[in-house]
C-alpha cells in the first residue's frame, strides 16, 4: 500500500485501486481486526482529508439556475477554498441538497428543500429557513440540523448521531430505524414514528400518531402531547429527574422548552419482549435431538 | 434515562464484563450460551462535569453546545477487554492495557470518546484506506 502513490491511484479503475491497496485480502469482520487505540495519537478534530475551513469566512451560492449536483459540487469547492459558512439562496425545493458533507461547516439554506436534504452528513451545522421534504437528515452521523417550518415523512430515518430538529410538525415514520442521535419535533409527528428504533432519543413536543415506537429495540421517545396508540412492544416508563434534566437542557439549546416545562412529557421505551430472535435455534435443536 | 432494563444480565459493577467475559447470568443466556443485551447502558447520559479538555475543545471547534454524536459513545467490553465500538468500521477497537481505567462508567465513557475521536481523525483509521479505494469525488 505504501508503494502506491495518490497519482497512480487516480489513474486506476476502482477495481484496480481496491486490489492495489490490498483490500481484497483484508478481513473486515469486527473481532478479527483486533485494532488497538494509540494512546499517543495526535489531537485532531476533523477527518484527515477534510479541508480546513473557517466559520468566519462566509459566502453565498445562488442555486436558482443550478442542478442539485452542481450545488453540492459548489459547496465542496467553497469548502476547499476555506469557506466555513455557506448560504444557499433560492433552493426552490431541490432534492438532495447538502448531502454527504463530512466536515465542520455552517450551512444556511434560505428557503425550502425537497427529498433527502442534508442526508449522510457528518459534522456540519445546518439551518433551513423553510420546509423540507421526505427523509431529511437520513443516515446523519453527526452535526446539527434545524428546520424552521414543517418536514415530510421519514424525518431522520436511520440517523446514527447528531441533533435533527424540526420546529414545526413532521410526517409519518419519523426516526424509523434510528440507531443513535436525537430527533426533536416542535409540533406533531405522524404514524409509526420510532418504528424499529434501536438507540437514541426522540422528543416530540406535540402529539404522536398511531403505533408509536412499534417494534422498537431500545432508545427513548418523549411525547409532550397525546399518543394516538402505542405500537407493538412499546411501553410507557417513569419520567425520572434525569430525564427531565436532559429534556430541559436539550430543548433549551434550540429554544423549544414548553411554557409549562417538561414535567408533562410521557416517556416511551421498548418492552423488550421482542428480544427473541435467538429463541428458535436452541429449541429447535432440542426438538431434533 | 431508561437505565439498565435488560432482559438478560443486569449490569451491577463497572468491572463486571472484564472479570466475567462470558457474562452469562439468566437461564435464557445459559441456555443459548451468549449474553443478551448491551454490555453498557446505552441510555446513560454524559456527566458534563467530567469532560476532558480535548473534548471541550472539540465541541468549540465544531460549534456544538454539547457532545453531539459522542453522547452515544460508551466504553464497552470485548472478550473481557475494554473496547469502544467504532461505527465507521463496524467493529470494536481495544483500549491498550497501558491506559489506566477510572473506577466509574462516566469517566470511562469520556476516555472512550476521546480515544475514538483521535482514532477516527487519524491517518491510521481504516476509513482512510477505504476512501482512497472507493471515493467517487
Amino acid at each position: 500500500m505504501a508503494g502506491v502513490s495518490d497519482a497512480e491511484l487516480k489513474g486506476m479503475s476502482q477495481e484496480e485501486r481496491v486490489k492495489a491497496l490490498g483490500m481484497t485480502t483484508e478481513q473486515l469482520t469486527g473481532k478479527s481486526m483486533y485494532i488497538e487505540f494509540d494512546p499517543d495519537a495526535t489531537e485532531r478534530f476533523t477527518y484527515p482529508w477534510a479541508p480546513d475551513v473557517d466559520f468566519n469566512k462566509r459566502t453565498e451560492i445562488d442555486t436558482d439556475e443550478m442542478t442539485s449536483t452542481e450545488v453540492n459540487d459548489e459547496i465542496r469547492a467553497k469548502m476547499n477554498e476555506g469557506y466555513g459558512s455557506i448560504v444557499l439562496k433560492n433552493p426552490r425545493g431541490k432534492h438532495s441538497l447538502g448531502v454527504g458533507i463530512l466536515n465542520k461547516l455552517n450551512l444556511i439554506i434560505e428557503g425550502s428543500t425537497g427529498y433527502f436534504g442534508v442526508g449522510l452528513i457528518d459534522g456540519p451545522n445546518v439551518r433551513v429557513n423553510g420546509r423540507v421534504g421526505w427523509s431529511c437528515g437520513e443516515n446523519m452521523m453527526s452535526g446539527t440540523v434545524v428546520i424552521e417550518k414543517n418536514a415530510g415523512s421519514t424525518f431522520g430515518a436511520a440517523i446514527r448521531g447528531g441533533d435533527l430538529v424540526c420546529k414545526g410538525s413532521v410526517g409519518s415514520r419519523t426516526g424509523i430505524d434510528m440507531k443513535g442521535g436525537t430527533i426533536i419535533v416542535g409540533g406533531d409527528t405522524g404514524a409509526l414514528s420510532g418504528f424499529m428504533m434501536q438507540r437514541g432519543r426522540m422528543v416530540v413536543c406535540g402529539n404522536a400518531g398511531k403505533n408509536l415506537g412499534d417494534s422498537m429495540y431500545d432508545g427513548t421517545i418523549y411525547i409532550g402531547g397525546e399518543i394516538q396508540s402505542l405500537g407493538v412492544d412499546a411501553i410507557e416508563a417513569e419520567l425520572t429527574d434525569l430525564d427531565k434534566a436532559w429534556l430541559t437542557r436539550k430543548l433549551t439549546q434550540y429554544g423549544m422548552v414548553p411554557e409549562g416545562g417538561v414535567g408533562h412529557f410521557k416517556k416511551i421505551v421498548a418492552g423488550k419482549m421482542l428480544w427473541n430472535y435467538d429463541n428458535l435455534e436452541p429449541n429447535e435443536k432440542k426438538l431434533i435431538l | 434515562m431508561a437505565g439498565t432494563q435488560y432482559r438478560g444480565s443486569e449490569i451491577k459493577d463497572v468491572n463486571q464484563f472484564m472479570e466475567d467475559a462470558a457474562g452469562l447470568e439468566s437461564e435464557r443466556e445459559k441456555e443459548i450460551g451468549q449474553h443478551i443485551g448491551y454490555r453498557y447502558d446505552v441510555n446513560l447520559v454524559p456527566d458534563y462535569d467530567r469532560l476532558t479538555p480535548y473534548l471541550k475543545e472539540y465541541m468549540e471547534v465544531m460549534g456544538w453546545d454539547d457532545l453531539n454524536w459522542l453522547e452515544d459513545i460508551h466504553m464497552g467490553y470485548e472478550d473481557g477487554k475494554p473496547a469502544v465500538f467504532d461505527r465507521n468500521i463496524n467493529g470494536w477497537v481495544r483500549v491498550p492495557d497501558s491506559v489506566a481505567l477510572p473506577d466509574n462508567q462516566q469517566d470511562r465513557d469520556m476516555i472512550a470518546r476521546e480515544m475514538l475521536l483521535k482514532f477516527q481523525m487519524s491517518d491510521r483509521h481504516p476509513l482512510v484506506t477505504l476512501r482512497k479505494a472507493y471515493m467517487k469525488f
